[in-house]
Formats: C-alpha cells, sequence, structure tokens
C-alpha cells in the first residue's frame, strides 16, 4: 500500500492504495464519487472520463498512484459551487442530452474539455471530439446539439 | 488485475534501476498495458511509471530533425508537431481518441508494436531513429513482426528522432469497432527518395511498400502507384476485412496520401 | 403554441439533474455493511463433458468465503421460460434445464461453472484461477442449417436435431399460401441473415444480494427492467422464497434495451450464496462478461418469398427461418421469435396470404432472446427488403409499390392473417410526411451532387409497423404465455395535495418519472412538481410486468390513468359533500372542483385535505383517505407504424458507407412528451443504424467468441452517425387505451435497418454494380467484396 495525495473537486483528499488501485476505482470506493461510472474494461466507452490537470483522461486507464499531487475535477465538481449546473449540464437537461445517465459523466466532462480547447466547434468537430465517448441511449443527436448550444452560451459575445 | 510494486522514478538512471529488477516492467501512458493488465494477461512485479520523468517529455526542432521524448504524449505531438511536421501530428491526431492521446505516449506505442497501431508506419515512414537508455536503434532495424521489437528487457526508449521530410501524410482507414488503423499508410518524400510504412495489413506488422517507394521516388504522383499490386499474401484475414480488402486498401490509401501530402 | 405543461408538452426531464451531477444512484453504487464479492469461473469452451470440478485449493486461499458449483446448487430449480410454444403439429416444446451453474456439460463460452465468494473482488478472482476444471472437449454445434440437419452433435441430448420446436403460422394457411405461391405471376425470393447482436447498454449487469437471517428477509438490488418479475420468478421457480420475504429493487438503471428482462443465473447464484454465507454478496459484470453472459439478440437465418401479381399487387408471403436460440431457453426466447415477429409479417400491406415458418435451435453459444425490438426487427427487415428487391424485378419505383398495397384507411379495423387485428393509422399519410421531410424531391439533385464527387448516392426508403402495448393477458395466455401482461399503478394523494404514483413498470432511461408525472398532472390540472414517481421497488410499488416492449406509456401509463381516475372520482364525491352539491355536477379543472351552474369552487388540495382529517366528510358513505391502485389490461396490442428513409454516399474505392441523411416519420398516437418521444427515435435509429453497418457478434468454428469486446463489437460513436429528421406530427389515436398512445420505444430500430440496406443496394446499383443482396453489417470490406462481382 502507498499514499496518495491529490486535489480532488477543490479538496485535499488522501488514502492508501494498492499499486494496481485505478483512480477510478479511488474515486468510487475510497473518496464516493460514484459519477464516475465504469462501462467496460478495454478503455473505450468513456463513462470514466475526468479531468486530471485540465485534461481529460479515462479514470479506468491511470493508476490512482499515477493522480498523485494532480488537481482532478469529477462530474460532482462541475457545477458551480452554490450548486449551479454548468452550462454544458443545463445544455444536456434543455436538449435532453441524456436518456439512462450512465454515459453522461463522461460526456459532460470530454464536452467541457472539448470547449476549453475550441470554443467554437463544428458538428463534425464534436463528433469527432467525442470518439472516445459511447452513448447507447440518445443516438447522440442530442448531445451533439446540447454541446453546440452550451459553446454558444460560454463564447464570451464578440465584439460588434 | 494481479498486484503489483508501483514505482515513480524522476529520473532516467532512476528507472533503468528499478526496471533491472525480476519482472519489473515500464509503464508509459497505461493505454495500452493497463487494459493488459486487467484482463490478467501481464503480471509484472514492479511496474516503472516513466511519467514522472521530465526529461523525457519534449516535442523539439533541432535543425533538420524533430525530437520527440520518449514520454511525449500523442497529443503534444499533435500540437507540437503540427507546425514542423505536419505530416506526423496529422497522425497523432488520428490515435484513438482525446482521452487517450492526453496518456499515451510514443515510446509505449513503439515499445507495443501492435499491428494496427499509427506510429510505427510514421517511424518508418520518417526513417526515424529510436533512441534508448543505452543505444540508437534504426527504424528499419526496430520493428521485428507483431508486439516484437528490437529492445532488450528493461531498455527504455528515451527519444525518436525524425528527420523532417519534405512532404509526408498518414491515412488511416479504421477499424469500425476499435478505430485502430484497419489499414494506414504514411508516406514521405526526402530530399533522397519516397518512403511508405504500411501498418495494420500485414500479418508480420508494420513494414514498408517498397515498390511504391521506387515507383513514387521517380514520380511523385498518385498515379505513379497505379501500375503496382499489392499482394494479398500474408495480408491479415479478420471479421474486419480480408486479406484481399487490406492488400486493395494500401494501395488507395498510399495514392491518397501522395495526393493529400 | 407548445403545451408548457401536461400531456403534450416537452417537459424537461426531472431525472436528468441528479444524472448531470454524478448523483444518479445505479446499482454498482450501492455497498452495503458486510458485503461479500463474487465472481464466476467460467467456460472457455463452447460445449464439452463437465468432467471435474475441483475447489478445494481455490476454497483455501485468502479471503476466500465458499466456492460454490452446481453440486451445491441441488435444490434450486433451473431457470424458467416464461412462454410454452407449441409447434405445428400440436407438441409442447422442448425445455431442458437451465441449471445456474453448469451441470454436467458446458454450452457455451461463457457458460457459469462455479461461483467463488470472498472478501473482494481480487480475492474471488485470484481463488477462480485455482479453481480446477476439467473438460473434456465435443464438437461444438453452431451453424443452424448443420445443427437441424439430424447427423450432428446434440447441444441436449434430450433434443433431436437440436430443434426447440418447429412452429407453423398460421398453419391452417399453410396450403394455400403454397398454392397461391406456386399459381403466382412473379415470386421475388430472398435468403438473409439477420446479424446477431449484443444489446450492450452502458451500464453492465450488476446483483446484490442481501439475506437477513433475523427477519427471512431476502433482499435483490439488481440491474433490472422488471423487478417484479424476477421476484416472481426467482422467488416462486427457481429459489422457493415465498414472495412477500424477498424485495427485487432495481435503482436507476443504465439502459437495458431487453438484456435486463430475463432472470440471469448471476442474480441467482448471489441470493443463493447470501442465504448460505448469511452476508451480502455483491457481483458486478465487466464489460468481457457481459459479453459472453448477457443474452443476446436477434440471429436469425430467413428465406422469404413475395409472390405479386402483375401490377405489383401482394398475393401471398411464405417465410422459412431458423432462429438460433444459443444453449438455453432464456426468459422470453421462445417468444421473441415467434409470436413477437410471426404476427408482424403482414407489415402495413394487404397481403390476404400468409405462412410463416420458424426453427428454433439450441446452439453452443449465448442463449438469444428479446434485444429492442425483439421479432420486429426481423420481421420489418425481411419484408422490406423482399418489397424492394421485388420492386427492382418488376421494375415498379419501390415507393409506389408499398403504397399500391397499403392497409388503406377505410380499412381498419383490420385483421391481418396473421392473428392479429390493427386497430388505426393511415400509412399514407405518413409516408407523404416522411417524403416531404426527407425532401425526396431534392434526391436526384444530391445524388448528381455526390457521382461529380465521385461517390455513389442511394435512397432506401420502407415503412414499418410493430405490436407493441405487450400485452392482452387471455390473448397471450392462450399463446402459451405463463404470466399476465397487465401493468399497475397506486396513486397516494397526500393531505396537502401531493401525490406520489408508484409504478408497476420500471424505465431506465425512457424518463417516466417525468412522463407519468405530465400525465396526472394534465387530469387533475396541478403543476407537476406536486407529482413524485416511484417505480423499480417491490416493496413500494404493485405487481407489474415491468418496461419492455414499448408497453410502458400504453399499458403502465393506462394503469395511470385508471388509478388517477378512481382518485378524481371519489375526490368529486368528496368535493360533492363539501360543497352540499350532486356528485353529478361536479367538475375538475385546473386543480379546482366545480359546480355546473354555480360559483360554487373547493381546491383540490382542501379535498386532499378533508379526506385525510375527515371532519367534515361522509364517513358513512366513504372511507377516509385518497389512494387507489388499478391493474390495466390492454384490450389489444398497440400498433404504430411509420416510414424511414436513408440516404447513402458509398466511396466506391474503399467500399465505405457514410449515412449522408436519415428522416423518420411515425404515427405514434398521441405523444405526451415531444421531446423524450424523439429521443427514444433517435436512439431506437442509432441502434438500428449500428445493426445494419456495424455491429455483428461472431463466433469463429471453435464456438469461441470473437467480437467479444469493443475492439472487435462495432459501437456506434457520434461520428459514425447523422442529425436524424424525425417527425411524429401524423398521429391516429390507439383507439382502445384511454390516452390514445402507442409507444415509441423500439420504432426507430425496427424501421431503420431495411432503409439503411436498401439504401446501400441503390447505391451500388446507381454505379452499375448489379447487386440484389448484402447481409449486415454491410461493413466496408462487405461492400467492396460486392462491387468486385
Ligand atoms: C481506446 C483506445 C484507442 C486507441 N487507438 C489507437 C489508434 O488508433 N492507433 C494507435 O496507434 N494506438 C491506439 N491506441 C493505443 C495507444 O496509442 C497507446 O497509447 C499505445 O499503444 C501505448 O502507449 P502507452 O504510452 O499508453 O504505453 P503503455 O500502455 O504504458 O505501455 C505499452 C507497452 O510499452 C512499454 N513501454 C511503455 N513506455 C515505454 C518506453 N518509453 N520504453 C520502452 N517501453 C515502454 C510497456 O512496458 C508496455 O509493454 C489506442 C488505445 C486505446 C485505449
Ligand atoms: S470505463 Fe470504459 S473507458 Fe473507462
Ligand atoms: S444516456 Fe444511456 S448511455 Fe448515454
Amino acid at each position: 500500500m502507498t499514499k496518495v495525495s491529490m486535489t480532488v473537486n477543490g479538496k485535499a483528499v488522501s488514502g492508501e492504495v494498492e499499486g494496481r488501485t485505478l483512480l477510478a476505482t479511488f474515486l468510487r470506493e475510497d473518496l464516493h464519487l460514484t459519477g464516475t461510472h465504469i462501462g467496460c474494461d478495454t478503455s473505450q466507452c468513456g463513462a470514466c472520463v475526468v479531468h486530471v490537470d485540465g485534461q481529460a483522461v479515462k479514470a479506468c486507464t491511470m493508476f490512482a498512484a499515477e493522480a498523485e499531487g494532480a488537481e482532478v475535477t469529477t462530474i460532482e465538481g462541475i457545477a458551480a459551487a452554490d450548486g449551479t449546473m454548468s452550462p454544458v449540464q443545463k445544455a444536456f437537461q434543455e436538449h435532453h442530452g441524456l436518456q439512462c445517465g450512465f454515459c453522461t459523466p463522461g460526456m459532460v466532462m470530454s464536452a467541457h474539455a472539448l470547449l476549453a480547447e475550441n470554443p467554437d466547434p463544428s458538428e463534425a468537430e464534436i463528433r469527432e471530439y467525442l470518439q472516445g465517448n459511447i452513448c447507447r441511449c440518445t443516438g447522440y443527436h442530442n448531445i451533439v446539439k446540447a454541446i453546440a448550444a452550451a459553446a454558444a452560451e460560454m463564447r464570451p459575445v464578440a465584439a460588434e | 488485475m494481479y498486484d503489483f510494486q508501483f514505482a515513480r522514478p524522476t529520473s532516467l538512471d532512476e528507472a533503468v534501476k528499478a526496471l533491472s529488477a525480476e519482472d519489473a516492467q515500464a509503464l508509459g501512458g497505461g493505454q495500452t498495458l493497463i487494459p493488459t493488465l486487467k484482463q490478467r494477461l501481464a503480471a509484472p512485479e514492479v511496474l516503472v511509471s516513466l511519467t514522472g520523468i521530465r526529461e523525457l517529455r519534449f516535442v523539439r526542432r533541432d535543425g533538420d530533425t524533430l525530437r520527440v521524448g520518449g514520454t511525449a504524449t500523442h497529443g503534444m505531438v499533435a500540437r507540437e508537431a503540427a507546425a514542423e511536421f505536419p505530416g506526423l501530428a496529422g497522425m497523432a491526431v488520428r490515435i484513438g481518441d482525446p482521452a487517450v492521446r492526453n496518456r499515451g505516449t510514443i515510446g509505449g506505442s513503439l515499445a507495443n508494436n501492435d499491428p494496427s497501431a499509427c506510429y510505427p508506419a510514421a517511424v518508418l515512414a520518417a526513417n526515424a531513429t529510436v533512441v534508448t537508455n543505452s543505444r540508437e536503434i534504426a527504424a528499419d532495424e526496430f520493428f521485428d513482426g507483431m508486439f516484437t521489437t528490437a529492445l532488450d528487457e528493461g531498455e527504455i526508449i528515451t527519444e525518436v528522432r525524425f528527420p523532417i521530410p519534405e512532404r509526408a501524410n498518414y491515412q488511416k482507414f479504421e477499424q469500425p469497432a476499435s478505430h485502430f488503423a484497419l489499414v494506414g499508410v504514411m508516406v514521405a518524400k526526402h530530399a533522397d527518395g519516397v518512403r511508405v510504412g504500411v501498418t495494420g495489413a500485414s500479418e508480420d506488422g508494420v513494414f514498408r511498400w517498397t515498390e511504391a517507394e521506387d515507383a513514387l521516388s521517380g514520380n511523385y504522383a498518385p498515379e505513379a502507384v497505379d501500375g503496382l499490386t499489392v499482394s494479398a499474401d500474408g495480408m491479415i484475414g479478420d471479421l474486419h476485412g480480408t486479406p484481399e480488402y487490406r492488400a486493395h486498401l494500401v494501395k488507395v490509401l498510399t495514392k491518397r496520401a501522395v495526393a493529400a501530402s | 403554441m407548445p403545451k408548457d405543461f401536461g400531456i403534450g408538452a416537452s417537459s424537461k426531464r426531472r431525472e436528468d439533474v441528479r444524472f448531470l451531477t454524478g448523483k444518479g444512484r445505479y446499482t454498482d453504487d450501492i455497498n452495503l455493511q458486510g458485503q461479500l464479492h463474487g465472481y464466476f469461473v467460467r467456460s472457455e469452451v463452447a460445449h464439452g463433458m463437465l468432467k471435474r470440478v475441483a475447489t478445494e485449493a481455490a476454497a483455501a486461499m485468502p479471503g476466500v468465503h465458499r466456492v460454490f458449483t452446481a453440486a451445491d446448487l441441488e435444490s434450486a430449480g433451473g431457470l424458467p421460460c416464461g412462454w410454452q410454444i407449441t409447434d405445428r403439429f400440436g407438441n409442447p416444446m422442448h425445455e431442458p434445464k437451465h441449471p445456474v451453474l453448469a451441470e454436467g456439460k458446458v454450452r457455451h463460452v461463457g457458460e457459469p461453472i462455479a461461483f467463488v465468494v470472498a472478501d473482494t473482488v481480487e480475492q474471488a478472482r485470484d481463488a477462480a484461477e485455482a479453481v480446477e476444471v476439467e473438460i473434456e472437449d465435443l464438437p461444438p454445434v453452431l451453424d443452424m442449417k448443420a445443427a437441424v440437419s439430424g447427423d450432428g452433435p446434440l447441444v441436449h441430448d434430450e433434443v433431436p436435431a437440436n430443434l426447440c420446436f418447429d412452429w407453423g403460422f398460421v398453419e391452417d394457411n399453410r396450403d394455400a399460401v403454397d398454392e397461391a405461391i406456386r399459381n403466382a405471376p412473379h415470386v421475388t425470393t430472398l435468403e438473409l441473415v439477420n446479424n446477431r447482436l449484443v444489446a450492450n447498454p452502458m451500464e453492465p449487469r450488476v446483483a446484490i444480494a442481501d439475506f437477513d437471517a433475523s427477519t427471512g428477509d431476502h433482499t435483490l438490488y439488481l440491474t433490472s427492467q422488471n423487478p417484479h418479475l424476477i421476484r416472481l420468478l426467482m422467488g416462486a421457480f427457481v429459489l422457493g422464497i415465498p414472495e412477500h420475504k424477498l424485495r427485487v429493487v432495481a435503482p436507476d438503471v443504465g439502459g437495458a434495451f431487453g438484456s435486463k428482462i430475463f432472470l440471469y443465473n448471476e442474480e441467482v447464484a448471489c441470493m443463493f450464496a447470501s442465504i448460505q454465507l448469511r452476508r451480502p454478496v455483491k457481483w458486478a459484470s465487466t464489460r468481457s462478461e457481459a459479453f459472453v453472459s448477457d443474452k443476446h439478440g436477434r440471429d436469425h437465418v430467413t428465406k422469404i418469398e413475395l409472390a405479386l401479381d402483375d401490377d405489383g399487387t401482394f398475393l401471398a408471403l411464405r417465410t422459412d427461418t431458423l432462429a438460433n436460440l444459443g444453449a438455453y431457453l432464456s426468459t422470453i426466447g421462445s417468444v421473441t421469435p415467434t409470436y413477437l415477429h410471426g404476427t408482424l409479417m403482414a407489415g402495413n400491406y394487404k397481403t390476404p396470404l400468409i405462412y410463416v415458418n420458424v426453427r428454433t435451435v439450441f446452439t453452443n453459444t449465448v442463449p438469444v432472446d428479446a434485444y429492442r425490438g425483439a421479432g420486429r426487427p426481423e420481421a420489418t427487415y425481411q419484408l422490406e427488403r423482399v418489397i424492394d428487391k421485388a420492386a427492382r424485378e418488376l421494375g415498379i419505383d419501390p415507393i409506389e409499390l408499398r403504397r399500391r398495397n397499403f392497409v388503406q384507411p377505410e380499412d381498419f379495423p383490420y385483421a391481418t392473417p396473421v392473428a392479429v387485428e390493427y386497430d388505426t393509422g393511415d400509412y399514407g399519410a405518413v409516408l407523404d410526411k416522411l417524403i416531404e421531410i426527407a425532401d425526396l424531391a431534392g434526391f436526384e439533385a444530391r445524388r448528381k451532387q455526390s457521382e461529380a464527387n465521385g461517390l455513389l448516392r442511394g435512397l432506401g426508403v420502407n415503412t414499418y409497423i410493430e405490436a407493441c402495448g405487450i400485452a392482452p393477458s387471455n390473448l397471450v395466455g392462450q399463446l402459451g404465455a405463463r404470466a399476465g401482461f397487465y401493468d399497475s399503478a397506486t396513486v397516494r394523494v397526500n393531505a396537502t395535495g401531493g401525490l406520489v404514483v408508484m409504478a408497476g413498470t420500471k424505465a431506465h432511461g425512457q424518463g417516466h418519472e417525468t412522463t407519468f408525472a405530465q400525465v396526472v398532472a394534465e387530469m387533475i390540472g396541478i403543476d407537476e412538481t406536486m407529482i413524485e414517481v416511484v417505480q423499480g421497488d417491490t416493496a413500494h410499488t404493485p405487481m407489474g410486468m415491468g418496461s419492455s416492449g414499448s408497453r410502458s406509456i400504453a399499458v403502465g401509463g393506462s394503469a395511470v390513468v385508471r388509478a388517477t381516475e378512481k382518485i378524481i372520482n371519489k375526490a368529486k364525491k368528496i368535493a360533492a359533500h363539501l360543497m352540499e352539491a350532486a356528485e353529478a355536477d361536479v367538475d375538475l379543472a385546473d386543480g379546482t372542483f366545480t359546480v355546473a351552474g354555480t360559483d360554487k369552487t373547493v381546491a383540490w388540495g382542501d379535498v386532499c385535505l378533508a379526506a385525510y382529517v375527515p371532519h367534515n366528510y361522509p364517513l358513512e358513505d366513504l372511507e377516509p383517505g385518497l389512494e387507489e391502485t388499478a391493474f390495466y389490461d390492454p384490450a389489444n396490442f398497440t400498433f404504430p407504424a411509420g416510414a424511414y428513409a436513408c440516404e447513402v454516399e458509398i466511396d466506391p474505392e474503399t467500399g465505405k458507407v457514410r449515412i449522408d441523411r436519415f428522416a423518420a416519420a411515425d404515427d405514434f398516437g398521441n405523444v405526451i412528451n415531444p421531446m423524450i418521444v424523439e429521443g427514444q427515435v433517435h436512439g431506437g435509429i442509432a441502434q438500428g443504424i449500428g445493426q445494419a453497418l456495424l455491429e455483428n457478434c461472431a463466433y469463429d468454428e471453435n464456438g469461441q467468441l470473437i467480437s467479444a469486446s469493443y475492439m472487435d463489437y462495432a459501437m456506434p460513436r457520434a461520428s459514425d452517425l447523422p442529425m436524424y429528421v424525425v417527425d411524429h406530427s401524423c398521429q391516429t389515436p390507439c383507439t382502445h387505451n384511454p390516452l390514445g398512445v402507442k409507444g415509441c420505444g423500439e420504432a426507430g430500430a425496427i424501421g431503420s435497418p431495411p432503409a439503411v440496406v436498401n439504401a446501400v443496394l441503390d447505391a451500388l446499383n446507381s454505379g452499375g454494380h448489379k447487386v440484389d443482396h448484402i447481409d449486415m453489417p454491410v461493413s466496408p470490406s462487405r461492400v467492396w467484396q460486392a462491387m468486385q462481382g
């Protein structure tokens, strides 16, 4: 067992982990942050996407020990401190970008990462960016719409 | 997963030492190794993470060479090579998905030498040199058939040196499920000739299509390969494509790469 | 003006906030005090004699509590099949035992052999490796045609020729159909495969069983679409637990598509182990396990023959299908390829004579059962494919050919030759709507543009019909169903006017918490926020059959209506008393009771309060309280129908098919929440496109699953799919349920595969490739092969 310390959703946390403990397991089982989901064991579905030092990563494909000292953000930490949902979260509700909700945390985290990199993505760019996020329910139509709407909402209004 | 000791050295020397232990294995971005460990197909005693070694994580130009550190992620290469070697950046940005690109490394990809991986085609076509903690290995000497390389036990890829070609392009035809390369072709036009690296197609792993290289060295145009045929012998046949189909794609993608370069 | 509340409003889903903020509670998020973890030792071979299972070494490993094998489970029954099919000679189907853990033989890769229970999952898995399993390989039964030939190996020794049953439908039509086909001026024949699929809800299955020895209570937390059904099957048929001592709870469920209907080995093993060990036992499937243990779908091989006269009038239809059951009969594995398939063979057309023959076959593969659409996609696919082929052969426009044969609005109610009666519909109107929304007028111009870009463009248009709202109990009882198919709701009004709807159905992504609240809000005229919907817990909901077969709104929603009507009737009595008026004169609108012709009013909340604080109350005539339950058994199926159009572009160099446009016009009858309905259609279309282009569950010649992970099983991704144009404005309300609704959950998956494949064939033919048939999934490799001639 080794000790790991990191910041999760703005709070310093630490715990004892085995070498093989995945970041996803640490989040779900040690920190009880069960919004990060596990949908596969071949690193393809993206239900587990979180941000580590600002970058989208698959929490099922990273060891907890590798996140030593990192800033981790999960779906539980993406809304404002007062609980106001982020523009992406709001747009997912507004545009019905979720059904069963299982892929949703990963989708929302990927969408935030996309919009941080590219504030004005085209439909094709949104679809391409979601390469590693599988949704079985929505057929993606409303996810794409929601992300485009969130992008429009988040973009600073261009000066006329 | 079987359990193991986790080591996170911060220098190359420490890493080399850690890897000299019995049943020690390097961990790059983990994008291949972690799923493998989950299936219990590997059982290292010690896993030596290389990502804490700052000196191995870089992308920089040095004269006519692009130098990529052994733990540079695909995402870094996609961004940081875009101006200097767009053909390579264009290849890196097609690997996996954004989250995979944020973790997966060039060293891991090359050491793994998956027959459908993208990097090996680029390394062969660019005639890159693979630098390890103990030696330099020419691209043509590095790959040794599916999942096999010239690397010795415990040897660490520290850097890959790409001579920057005049023109280059990577064409990837995705396998519909994994989105790895069903066939991927990298064409690079160097001052002294053209090199064509092909991945995904052959049962022997990545290879150079030398007939096309000769034809393209004479006339760098898509039509130059029109008269050539790729034999289906030794090509991979699976759920996603027959050997004939793969052989056909090699030619189609080569032409497209030339046109797009 | 779109409505902003109640029926017809696109109310935002109340489920969403918890899912969007990571607060959803799925089964795997639950961990109980003292919980142990289970791991299954599974067969690595497709077929073999189980010679020895030695568990001593494993049992001695660190953290291990017990290792269970079939020998331990002697007291447990096999997993039952819920539908007894009678074959065409009048004999009952073969029902070989489906053991919880393999007995004597292993019959598919992934079949559970032993169950290891330990303190942690990794310990259980370590110990599982120490279980010694000795299997003497037998040749596997894989190909269905070979399996039924009679001289190959047998999956079950007691089932000759691996044939579970040979079903004819309607058997009395057989000779007449044969004769009509013999004498027809034109017969179009097509042989095709409906590819095997894996449902792949993103949430893998999970079970946590908790036996409390102090009370004798058994609780099962389960990823389930129908907790009451699981309770009945597990309690009464397998483990002998009285139903009042077994509670099944399905928390938030992360998608199912049919795969979470069935009673599975794993949850039974967990409950059995919990009883033995007196500790909670949890099992969580990995995706890799899911591929070899979740029930698969489809897998039919069909020959279909359509007889037409010279102007394209359909004269008769005959089909001959081999349907794969896998190694064992699953919960509804017998009805999916039969009644859910054969009854739909008339499609939207007036074919006077139809005969459907289905032989169901045991093979050494994962059991096959319902997957989104369940039998109906198989019916639609073959029919709509053969019609396109006939159109090509006769030189008739495929849209026109369909139109000529439609059941017309004046024909309803229309009794088909395959035993169902369509209550209502207007197939021409739906097709016209499709032609408009898909801009078929612009197709030729788009084709020219594609050709100019070096690409082949094709169009596929088809219709579909489905039978939803499953099912009238007396009818299905006659057909062999071993359960009723009503559904239920309890409406509990609180003293302060808010209310709770407790539903027998169980949403797993469809948003019933929102939709059911809309229905009740509309009926009473109160705010949706005053209504809570509870589902998925046998302790808190009345017995219901759960959510499957697009039945939740048509059957469950009808039960909600009936229960709410009872509430309103009683509330009116109370209101009449309070207003000193005759009950018959009392009206309820916008949450206020009024008396016709007077200005007397009493608010909803005051009536509720009076019901629970009955100081001024007609106690001699009326019980206090306001809580009602209704069970609704549908009078008929519902028959959603629609028309779908797909346009593809093919890269002739690589064979890659890209879906450029996809349009769907559906008639779902009345629609409660258009936003949710559209979402259901989108998801269904994506799965249909997935089946048509990408998904292929394939075994090798040894019975090993080749497509056993997302590395080889191609799940549709965002980049594989287009935006969809959908419309549900053609509405012929269902005539026999109170909401006039038909159901929308499966339509997309039923209507879309033929549209895609017909479009691909159209594109290939437009490019001069004379191709009549290509099997799904239409992969680039297959398209390229087809172009090679
Ligand atoms: C969903 C998904 C999609 C993918 N798609 C693609 C794709 O389209 N194309 C493609 O090419 N790849 C793809 N990959 C693979 C990906 O590129 C991996 O990142 C890569 O194959 C391995 O790199 P890694 O750094 O993650 O190595 P690891 O997984 O950490 O290690 C892989 C192997 O390399 C060894 N190793 C690691 N680093 C070094 C080093 N510096 N020196 C010596 N040995 C080392 C390890 O010991 C191990 O044996 C995909 C992966 C995933 C999960
Ligand atoms: S759980 Fe599927 S990618 Fe992480
Ligand atoms: S909403 Fe169910 S998987 Fe995406």
